[in-house]
């Protein structure tokens, strides 16, 4: 298990504060935030690299805070590979094994089966200056999975790959994390990537963590303006609460789990704001008129954005859906949304 | 109807620079060279003064070159990783002996090796004498080819991304390990240059070298020597031999530095 208790880290006018965060043995873990968000820096924290202010690191128990990156058997993957650009493939993935005093024959039977699961074995003699960019990242995921380190820290692993190879490389991810049972710790600004590969998930902004959960958690409950927007919910709005209805402006929608009274914020996910040609009214509900302000093709969906009131709400619609229902511009429409769909913070 | 391509002004200009630049470096050392005859240069060779102190210019320069590495590699280390305050302090002082007049340098070592100076005296109590000795020539000439070495060396820290380091020491090596097994394979040919720029600038001193050492003469003092005493066309020889043995030099170092991999 690994436990960061109250991390601080500063350097060079940027701070990085309150970190607490436990991750559970053979966890996919993953740090989510914006670009300049911190969280290559706490990864480097962990692994060593960069002096904390303040705060401890516990692996398994054991506090590493002050050991250096060596002695604390955390690897790390970064995602410009950081490949040895002198050595061959194969020099590559046993550049640690001399420092962690094993059975030779273990040793090697172990990056065997490595470099067979990551398909590296007619690669063995390359340089690595020839490798493409999937190639290289294998490379070094067996490099660092070589040494059977406790933790392994990954550092955008996929960010810097073609599509096709982003894709290759997280199912690989998925599945060695899968069979080799080590803690990975996956640093990210992709949601998308958090979703198919965590368990679980912590979201940085500005230094600081805004909220920590199942992957599933923070997906369907972001407890912050900034959480929601960032997993991809849209129509955030800042509301009055009163009884079990929320106000924006002159707009009411009857909410679930909502405080009696007070400020707050709700948001709805698109594809939870459905379109209708007639008005129909059910319990649980919310029942509004709107106008078609502007239809916008997004790849295999469009984009339908609709004005109630001065409220502009956004939604999804199919291609079938949206020749179906005739809807164009200017249109006006009925909208539907289920109190269950409207998320509360 | 055809239009003439129209070249730009500065196309003219920077032709007509480079030649000019070309040729005033180039011009008064082809003539020099040239102008001792056969003869004069294979007399000048046999001449175990002439061999003896271009001996001693290589061998000194050398020395110092070796020096520069050893203290100059661990400094350009630590200028190129880690950041503290004063770093552009220290920066600029390694700077220093490129702008300080020559004899000002042999002036000031001069002034720490003497007799009236305790630092002069302890080294003198030890046998360290620095005065006309070839510790001296060393000293001045580490003096002014040490700043070349570090900053060459530290640009080539500078190139190589530090997370081949921190990956290095995430596997297990340490500090030391990951020098010799990432740093330094990665670095040699910076230091390669390093030592090269260093010997260069170390040969071609002279103004702290007469002043600290005229004698035992280094080839630079005894080509200024013979001009003095003997004129022009006596002292040519030698520097040509000066130059043929240092274009050899450092000709064989380059190319042994080059990047092996040149593969079409």
């Amino acid at each position: 298990m690994i436990r960061l208790e109250s991390l601080r880290i500063e350097l060079s006018g940027f701070t990085v504060h309150d970190i607490d965060l436990s991750i559970d043995d053979g966890e996919f873990f993953m740090l989510l935030g914006p670009t300049g968000a911190g969280k290559t820096l706490v990864l480097e924290a962990i692994a060593g690299m960069s002096p904390i202010t303040d705060g401890r690191i516990l692996v398994k128990g054991r506090d590493i805070t002050s050991l250096p990156p060596e002695a604390r058997g955390i690897g790390i993957v970064y995602q410009d590979y950081a490949l040895f650009p002198h050595l061959c493939v194969l020099d590559n993935i046993t550049y640690g094994l001399r420092y962690h005093r094993k059975d030779d024959a273990e040793s090697e039977k172990w990056v065997q089966w490595l470099m067979d699961q990551l398909g590296l074995m007619p690669l063995a003699e390359r340089s690595v200056k020839n490798l493409s960019g999937g190639e290289s990242q294998r490379v070094a995921l067996a490099r660092a999975l070589a040494v059977n380190p406790s933790v392994l820290l990954l550092d955008e692993p996929l960010s810097a790959l073609d599509p096709n190879f982003r894709e290759e490389i997280r199912e690989v991810l998925k599945r060695l994390h899968k069979e080799v049972g080590i803690t990975f710790l996956m640093v990210t600004h992709d949601f998308a990537e958090a979703l198919f590969l965590g368990e679980r998930m912590a979201v940085i902004h500005q230094g600081g963590l805004e909220q920590t959960g199942s992957v599933a958690d923070v997906f369907q409950r972001p407890s912050t303006p900034f959480v929601a927007e960032f997993v991809g919910m849209k129509n955030i709005f800042q509301v009055v609460f009163d009884k079990g209805t929320a106000h924006i402006e002159e707009l009411a929608l009857k909410v679930e789990a909502a405080p009696a009274k007070g400020h707050g914020h709700i948001a709805i996910r698109p594809e939870d704001i459905v379109i209708r040609k007639e008005a129909v009214s059910d319990n649980g509900i919310n029942l509004l008129q709107a106008k078609v302000l502007n239809v916008i093709q997004r790849g295999p969906y469009y984009e339908v954005f609709v004005r109630t009131g001065k409220i502009v709400f956004q939604t999804m619609l199919s291609k079938s859906d949206l020749i179906e229902m005739t809807v164009t511009e200017t249109r006006d429409v009925y909208l539907t949304i289920r109190t269950s769909d409207i998320h509360v913070f | 109807m055809m239009k003439a391509k129209r070249v730009d002004p500065f196309f003219w200009v920077a032709i007509f620079s480079t030649v000019t630049v070309v040729l005033f470096i180039l011009f008064p050392l082809i003539e020099m060279i040239t102008q001792p005859t056969f003869n004069d240069l294979a007399e000048t060779v046999k001449d175990r003064d002439v061999l003896r102190s271009i001996w001693l210019s290589i061998y000194s320069s050398g020395i110092a070159a070796l020096i520069s590495f050893l203290v100059g590699t661990p400094f350009a280390y630590l200028l190129a990783r880690k950041e503290f305050r004063g770093k552009k302090l220290v920066e600029s002082i390694i700077d220093l002996p490129i702008m300080i007049p020559h004899p000002v340098i042999g002036i000031a070592i001069l002034g720490l090796a003497g007799r009236d100076h305790w630092l002069g005296q302890a080294m003198q109590s030890i046998g360290i004498q620095i005065m006309g000795t070839v510790t001296g020539i060393v000293t001045v000439l580490t003096f002014v080819g040490l700043p070349f070495y570090v900053n060459t060396v530290k640009t080539g820290f500078e190139s190589i991304p530090v997370r081949l380091e921190n990956v290095s020491r995430s596997l297990g090596a340490s500090l030391t390990g990951t020098f010799l097994r990432v740093t330094f394979p990665l670095a040699w040919r910076s230091m390669i240059v390093g030592i090269i720029l260093c010997c260069a600038r170390a040969i071609s001193e002279f103004g702290a070298v007469v002043i600290v050492a005229y004698h035992p003469m280094i080839a630079p003092v005894m080509i200024y020597e013979r001009f003095t005493a003997y004129g022009l066309a006596y002292s040519q020889p030698v520097a040509v031999w000066l130059i043929l043995v240092c274009l050899v030099l450092f000709l064989l170092l380059r190319i042994f530095s080059l990047p092996k991999e040149h593969k079409a």
